[in-house]
């Protein structure tokens, strides 16, 4: 190992890898230098094949054993105008030898396939980063499209980068000359050769992209090859030209890991997962009912997949059946789940509350996206915690379990549904577009020690009453849980009614009374009060007198942040939740602790206002919605400017 | 004909009654409501049909009628509006040993649930569906309901209601309905006779009950009821019987040769051999739904009553099941394990 930084340094210098001395490769006269980590951001047109470069890279990367963060930008459209500054999609991949905790603030090496990814992009590469240009599509037209009056690779405006201007599309064609396709054909390949040469530069291993490329195109084997062919060739151009002189070595993050087996995996998958493994532990069929949603339906997509594992999914006429379906199916005894993203969640509400009613285990899975209304389809937000807490008529409290990493999705979905099946009420799983898009190494856990979520089923009276008759009372609680007992149709003598209708205690006949009716909406409140959720921990190896609050996807950027701070001597802590609703019990005596808290959200300040309302605190906001994750850099500054007042 | 999907549910063990059936809860409609007798045909019906009823459900949405499933001793949800063919897909879809019925009523399903009803059609789910229709809102006293007739005057229209009603019978066929029928409130052998066809139905059966809403829209069906009106204005339907109607039986329906549409005729022996015999069972919807316009919407007259359409089709619950078995059978029972290690791991050693 010749780069020793050690992890709380990874992040601490924007744009500034620390490289190691030129050493000889084998193979190679081409100078070698080793990186402790490289952000890379691939951009072109929507139908460049953007997302598929950035995942291939990724998945070279992750079987390369580096730890890594990614972070697509796709537009809503599906195929936006070519060659237009809104048809830019664009992948972003940090990875690193140690522990990194974000895909990165500014890219060191920016790959622009055409004038508009070049335009849109280059504000974000600092001076002195580099940035490989496709000057095939350098044309006139093109560049006045986006608004260059002279091309920037020829004016000067790119003097304070390392340009590569590599003619892409004609190197792509040309390396493809025998396999007899057309030119539109063979340009299409053109995002291989630019995975190559990249792999080339950063000393990828490239069997997984060719066996996936022949698994991809198994049925235009021509088409399969190809683009392996393309991709070598883009490898090769970089080993051969004089224009790329350097390559890259990142080594393996072998320390930042415990030991065990590593998979990458974006929050969806691992929200999906976590959903099958729920399933398994509760030894409860899972059922799913959804309505296709961005940035949700993957979950639907994924799911679907595993009926062998007894997962039933429905695609719903609507958000509103969908979620109907789901707790359809929980009170016949499923592991009800319903998919979605805000929009979708303000169809549900109305039967959320009459989940809170029925108090049947329910999982709405919320995958929030820029709002209010369609607001930004593809890209984050956490703007819906408020609508998750208080989004309902009456009172009709909802616990909130929110993951803060890719990876944390799985163990997310766990925790909302151990909560949603031992205290028999809904949950909201707050994921967000930036867990659900954005992936990360996984330590694949070992299924036996997976936490244990069978429940019972009534299956007799459960009530005697003055006469001595044995009868069966839906609304009688477990005296600790203030859980009621779940009776699923088929079991004989449990035959009973349930509905909105406000229930008399215990027989949960209808009742009309005022007494019954308050005392009903306060146990309903206290069973989700009194929902044991973990303390939440702090951070604080300095005795600081600052605290940082978080809550959900924020947990990357807030944690680098930290690191800066504390890499230059400031003072601060550092908590995040996972319970929104109820709060760990040790939350006000923590808050108390600290002179400021500070909470960083992508929202116009919900957490704050919660944690101010319930605790008295003067928590301050600082707050992000342009769609996009907290930038470490500029997160660390706000921090500090709170320490430092 | 396929397997009876009523074969999934299990059977009582032993004789049943009404009085099985009927919950501890007293029913709280407006005395002289036509739920009345739904409930008691219901009820009287349950024991034929001889399923365990632990294994039944009634599902319901919100309205007077959606009150249905308190008093019915099965399980039973009383949901929100409009929502109960969503609910009730998710059980029937999850769990086929269950017997799973809607209760709904013309605003439930028609106005802020009709896009589930539809949904629930196309896709043939294994439920049953009554849909009481009683021409008015009545749980919140007394607007005008999707099936008003135009112009009808009520609290929300002094000046009467301006759109034009649903034909519940025409939109369940046009929305792919494998089974159609319509009966009335009062005619408990007719209803009853309807309620049978309809459970060994598999898949969806939408059945229109017209009910009296004697507080705000009393007699909206006197003319079916009334016996010596109803001669005229009912067309008994029966499967493989001509469709004939009238005080002496005089009238039949046949079709137009010129538009295909169909037409009531006074029956001549040169006529007779065109009148109409009603196949329930025509693979296509067209005739049934010829005759589901017959009835003048206004008055009611020419109303058909039985089963307009009853065919074979495959049910969304089976295909959902079979894929279930299909995906078993070619990838093995799910390995969690297996799963989540996927194809494309690395192992970090200490």
């Amino acid at each position: 190992m010749t780069s020793q930084v050690s992890s709380e340094a990874g992040e601490a210098l924007l744009g500034e890898q620390r490289s190691a001395p030129a050493k000889p490769h084998h193979g190679t006269e081409k100078e070698v230098r080793r990186l402790d980590r490289v952000i890379i951001r691939f951009a072109g047109d929507s139908g460049d094949g953007m997302q598929l470069t950035g995942d291939r890279f990724t998945s070279e990367t992750a079987s390369f054993g580096n730890d890594l963060s990614t972070l697509p930008n796709f537009p809503a459209e599906i195929r936006a105008p070519a060659g237009t500054l809104p048809g830019v999609s664009s992948f972003q991949l940090h990875f690193a030898d140690h522990d990194i905790l974000t895909p990165g603030d500014a890219p060191n090496v920016l790959v622009a396939m055409n004038p508009a990814a070049l335009k849109a992009n280059i504000g974000d590469v600092p001076r002195g980063g580099e940035i490989i240009v496709n000057t095939d599509e350098f044309a006139k037209r093109a560049m006045a499209k986006v608004g260059y009056a002279t091309s920037p690779l020829e004016d000067g405006s790119l003097d304070g980068y390392r340009v590569h201007p590599v003619p892409l599309t004609t190197l792509t064609v040309e390396a493809l000359k025998e396999f007899g396709l057309s030119r539109k054909e063979a340009e299409r390949s053109k995002n291989m050769f630019a995975l190559g040469l990249l792999s080339w530069m950063y000393h990828r291993p490239t069997e997984g992209t060719e066996t996936f490329l022949r698994q991809k195109f198994a049925k235009k084997p021509q088409i399969a090859e190809a683009n392996v062919a393309a991709f070598r060739a883009g490898w090769n151009f970089g080993e051969t030209t004089e224009d790329f002189a350097v390559s890259y070595e990142v080594a393996p993050a072998t320390r930042a890991f415990p030991t065990g087996t590593y998979r990458n995996i974006s929050g969806n998958l691992a929200l999906s997962y976590g959903l099958v493994a729920a399933s398994r532990q509760a030894d409860l069929p899972l059922y799913l009912g959804s309505y296709p949603i961005t940035p949700a339906s993957d979950i639907l997509h994924e799911l679907s997949k595993h009926k062998n594992f007894g997962v039933r999914t429905f695609q719903a006429e609507d958000e509103i059946a969908g979620i109907g379906a789901a707790l359809g199916a929980a009170f016949g005894g499923a592991l009800g789940v319903t998919t979605t993203s805000g929009p979708g969640v303000a169809l549900k509400s109305e039967t959320i509350g009459l989940a809170v009613s029925l108090e049947l285990p329910l999982l709405i899975v919320d995958i929030q996206r820029g709002g209010p209304s369609t607001g930004l389809p593809t890209k984050t937000e956490q703007a819906d915690l408020l609508q998750a807490m208080y989004g309902r008529n009456g009172e009709a409290p909802v616990p909130i379990v929110a993951p803060k990493t890719p990876a944390d999705c799985f163990d997310a979905a766990i925790e909302a549904a151990r909560i949603a099946l031992t205290y028999r009420t809904p949950v909201f799983l707050l994921s967000d577009g930036y867990l659900a898009n954005g992936s990360e190494p996984w330590r694949i856990p070992d299924v036996d020690e997976l936490p244990d979520l069978r429940t019972r089923f009534a299956t007799g009276p459960n009530h005697e009453l003055a006469d001595g008759t044995e009868v069966f009372w839906p609304y009688k609680r477990d005296p600790e849980t203030l859980a009621r007992p779940w009776a699923v149709p088929g079991t004989p003598g449990l035959e009973h009614r349930i509905g909105g209708i406000e229930k008399q205690d215990g027989t949960g006949n209808i009742s009309y009374d005022p007494a019954n009716h308050e005392f009903m909406v306060r146990t309903r409140q206290a069973k989700v009060d009194g929902i044991d959720v973990p303390d939440i921990e702090v951070d604080d190896p300095d005795g600081a007198r600052t605290l940082v609050l978080g809550w959900g996807s924020t947990y990357g950027p807030i944690t680098a942040a930290v690191r800066r701070i504390r890499r230059e001597n400031g003072h601060i802590a550092q908590a995040h939740l996972r319970h929104l609703n109820p709060f760990p019990g040790n939350l006000g005596e923590v808050l108390k602790r600290y002179e400021k808290v500070v909470v960083p959200e992508m929202n116009l300040g919900q957490l704050a206002t919660l944690v101010r309302a319930k605790y008295l605190v003067d928590a301050r906001s600082h707050t992000q919605v342009n769609g996009m994750p907290f930038k470490a850099e500029q997160l660390a500054a706000a921090l500090k400017e709170a320490i430092d007042e | 004909m396929s397997e009876p999907l009523l074969h999934l549910v299990p059977r009582a063990e032993a004789q049943q009654s009404m009085k099985d059936f009927k919950s501890d809860q007293e029913v709280r409609w407006c005395p002289g409501c036509g739920d009345y007798a739904v409930l008691a045909a219901v009820q009287g019906f349950m024991p034929e049909l001889g399923l365990a009823k632990e294994n039944i459900v009634f599902v319901s949405g919100i309205g007077c009628s959606s009150r249905f499933p308190y008093y019915m001793n099965t399980y039973g949800m009383h949901s929100i509006h409009g929502r109960a063919p969503a609910i009730a897909t998710g059980l029937a879809t999850s769990r086929r040993d269950l017997s799973v019925w809607v209760v709904t009523g013309d605003g439930d399903a028609l106005s802020i649930g009709g896009n589930h009803l539809i949904h629930a059609l196309r896709r043939n789910v294994n439920l049953k569906i009554l849909l009481f229709n009683n021409r008015i809102y009545g749980l919140t006293k007394g607007q005008y309901s999707p099936t008003s007739e135009v112009g009808k005057i009520t609290k929300s229209t002094p000046m009467g209601s301006l759109d034009s009603p649903f034909n519940p019978v025409s939109l369940a066929l046009g929305a792919e309905a494998s089974f159609v029928a319509r009966t009335v409130d009062s005619d408990r052998k007719h209803l009853t006779e309807v309620l049978r066809q309809a459970a060994d139905h598999n898949g969806t059966a939408l059945v229109e009950i017209y009910q009296n809403c004697n507080i705000f829209n009393d007699g909206a069906f006197e003319v079916l009821k009334d016996k010596d009106q109803a001669k005229e204005a009912v067309i008994r339907l029966e499967h493989g019987q001509p469709i004939r109607f009238g005080a002496e039986n005089e009238k039949g329906v046949v079709r137009d040769p010129a538009t295909g549409d169909l037409q009531v005729v006074t029956v001549t022996p040169e006529n007779e051999s065109r009148i109409l015999i009603h196949d329930a069972h025509a693979t296509t919807p067209t005739t049934a739904f010829a005759l589901s316009r017959l009835a003048d919407p206004d008055t009611l007259h020419q109303t058909p009553i039985g089963v307009f359409r009853s065919v074979e089709r495959p049910v969304y619950d089976t295909l959902m099941a079979d894929q279930l078995e299909t995906a078993l059978e070619q990838h093995g029972k799910g390995d969690l394990s297996q799963l989540l290690t996927g194809n494309d791991t690395w192992t970090v050693v200490g």
